[in-house]
């Protein structure tokens, strides 16, 4: 069963100060956090996809207007409170394992080596084959 | 249509007796799988351009023994060799292989292979992956393809499966009269499930090769060659064969499904159908009787009435009430409900379905939305059928099911514009 966790950043939810203010010591302890993560969700067999994503800054918003001509906007804008940071698609047996391997994200390292607890959304992946109904 | 197929066939077929013939002159599953999964490549490449050999399984032993030397050569492979053969030894000494499994030793390979592969340490998922590829034939990117996931990720998946198996340590062997009815349960769980996951109605031109349903009817009908008096087995084929029979007519142009009363019954394989039927027929008086011949028996009424209209629900719901008694499990309920309101009416229906909710095993299941959804509609009480749709549709992890549940809630909710282009 594949589920996808889904990190949310999410301002209301974090008690961190920004990534642009921690040491390139904590920075680092984070992103080889995220690498082990990755490594060890390939061995097990369970790894189908991961990839964090750029900051709102850098997205639009891209949709088809009247007459076909897309109407793009910057943002998410400045005073966005939640946005998606990354994501991953895992395939477990259980959705307990799904849970389990949120919860190991959710802990990633922050500023001082403390657990950044990000919520991290996980939604089973629609692909399950049809029953005879 | 594919030139490759006829060798693409044999080399499946030819995979299995050879890991057998290499895991037992070396006593080493893991690297005799890992050498032919080799010698399969070079064949696949090579047969193609310069014909068969004349004894092609022959070539494939050669070429996967002198893999698996370069394997063993290795120091560590060598201890790992040693360790195992000490640990072998006195299971060889002690008993000798009876006398009928010497005169048809390629086939039985397959055979423990088969139940190897579903050993009771792997799970569900690991046990599939291997048995695909060991006594499948398929390669690993196939198997990947055709699960979703990249191939390294099957890759590891599968090596993982292969090391919980060696340090088990349970030897290269037939499992014993007790373990092997135990290990049978799993085999037959393990194909069950290569099946279901065949079911996938979005199967696109690449998947084809690999076709999961297929696939797990091939091997089971291996598996009912090797054991052709046992009743679950021949079961297990009937269910597969009766169930695979309406596959073509299970889904319309646009992917969407449809349900088994509306399904155009002349798009049903007769072929299928029969043989699916004979093995029913041939199994249930010989006992004992299981849950897969049950469940075949009742996917064989359905397979023969005329129309749904005609179905013979009376004979479907006693054999629910069997397969109740023999396993209890909440799907089954559910189904006896469904049977039970097509004897006795919507509101019986409903009602055994009330007791559903109390178990937590289903309770919030869209299984059980959708059975109401389909109840309510009966009996004609369309707010409470549209409510029950949605819910299922909401729950759902299936995208055909989805567009299914939707649509009907959606053609309940405004009758007039169903038809209207």
């Amino acid at each position: 069963m594949k589920y996808m966790l889904l990190m949310q950043f999410s301002a209301q939810n974090t008690d961190f100060p920004s990534i642009d203010t921690w040491t390139p010591e904590e920075i680092k302890a984070h992103i080889g956090f995220m690498h082990d993560t990755n490594g060890k969700l390939m061995a097990a067999g369970e790894w189908v996809d991961g990839q964090g994503l750029s900051g709102p800054e850098q997205a639009k918003i891209v949709r088809a207007g009247g007459g076909g001509a897309a109407v793009i906007t910057e943002g998410p804008f400045a005073e966005t409170k939640e946005f998606l940071a990354g994501y991953w698609i895992v395939d477990t047996d259980t959705p307990e394992r799904a849970i389990e391997l949120a919860t190991q994200i959710s802990a990633a390292p922050g500023p001082g080596g403390r657990p950044l607890n990000m919520p991290i959304e996980v939604r089973p992946v629609m692909s399950g084959p049809p029953q005879d109904v | 249509m594919n030139p490759n197929r006829p060798v693409e066939d044999l080399l499946r077929e030819l995979a299995p007796q050879v890991v057998g013939v290499l895991t037992r002159r070396f006593g080493d599953f893991t690297t005799a799988e890992d050498a032919v999964q080799e010698a399969l490549l070079a064949a696949a490449t090579q047969w193609p351009q310069e014909g068969l050999p004349d004894n092609p399984r022959g070539w494939l032993i050669q070429v996967g023994y002198r893999r698996m030397i370069e394997h063993v050569r290795g120091e560590q492979a060598r201890r790992n060799r040693e360790d195992l053969a000490a640990r072998r030894e006195p299971y060889d000494q002690m008993s000798a292989p009876p006398a009928d499994l010497e005169l048809t030793a390629d086939r039985d390979d397959t055979l423990v292979l088969l139940f190897m592969c579903c050993h009771p340490a792997l799970s569900p998922t690991s046990a599939i992956s291997l048995t695909l590829r060991a006594v499948g034939g398929l390669s690993t990117a196939e198997i990947a393809r055709a699960f979703l996931v990249p191939e390294a990720t099957m890759a590891q998946r599968i090596s993982r499966a292969k090391q919980r198996i060696k340090s088990s340590g349970v030897p290269f062997s037939m499992p014993d009269a007790a373990d092997r009815a135990r290990r049978l349960d799993a085999v037959l769980h393990v194909l069950y499930l290569i099946f279901n996951e065949g079911h996938t109605s979005s199967a696109g031109p690449d998947l084809r090769r690999v076709e999961l349903s297929g696939e797990a009817i091939r091997l089971a009908r291996a598996l009912h060659a090797l054991l052709p008096t046992d009743s679950e087995v021949a079961g297990l084929l009937a269910l597969m064969l009766l169930t695979e029979a309406r596959s073509p007519a299970r889904t319309g142009p646009g992917g969407e499904l449809i349900s088994l009363a509306d399904q155009d019954r002349g798009r049903w394989d007769g072929a299928a159908i029969a043989e699916g039927v004979a093995l029913v027929i041939a199994a249930l008086p010989r006992g004992p009787v299981g849950p897969y011949q049950i469940q075949a028996a009742i996917a064989a009424l359905h397979d023969e009435a005329p129309s749904a209209e005609k179905t013979d629900w009376p004979q479907i719901r006693a054999l629910y009430q069997v397969l109740e008694r023999h396993s209890a499990n909440p799907v089954v309920s559910l189904n006896l409900a469904v049977a039970t309101a097509m004897v006795y009416g919507p509101t019986a229906g409903l009602e055994a379905l009330a007791a559903l909710d109390a178990d937590p095993r289903m309770a919030g299941h869209h299984r059980l939305y959708a059975a109401r959804a389909h109840l309510y509609e009966m009996a004609g009480n369309l707010p409470a059928a549209i409510d029950n749709y949605r819910a299922a549709a909401g729950r759902t992890t299936s995208r055909p099911e989805q567009h299914y549940l939707t649509l009907r809630a959606a053609r309940l909710t405004n009758p007039l514009k169903t038809n209207t282009p």
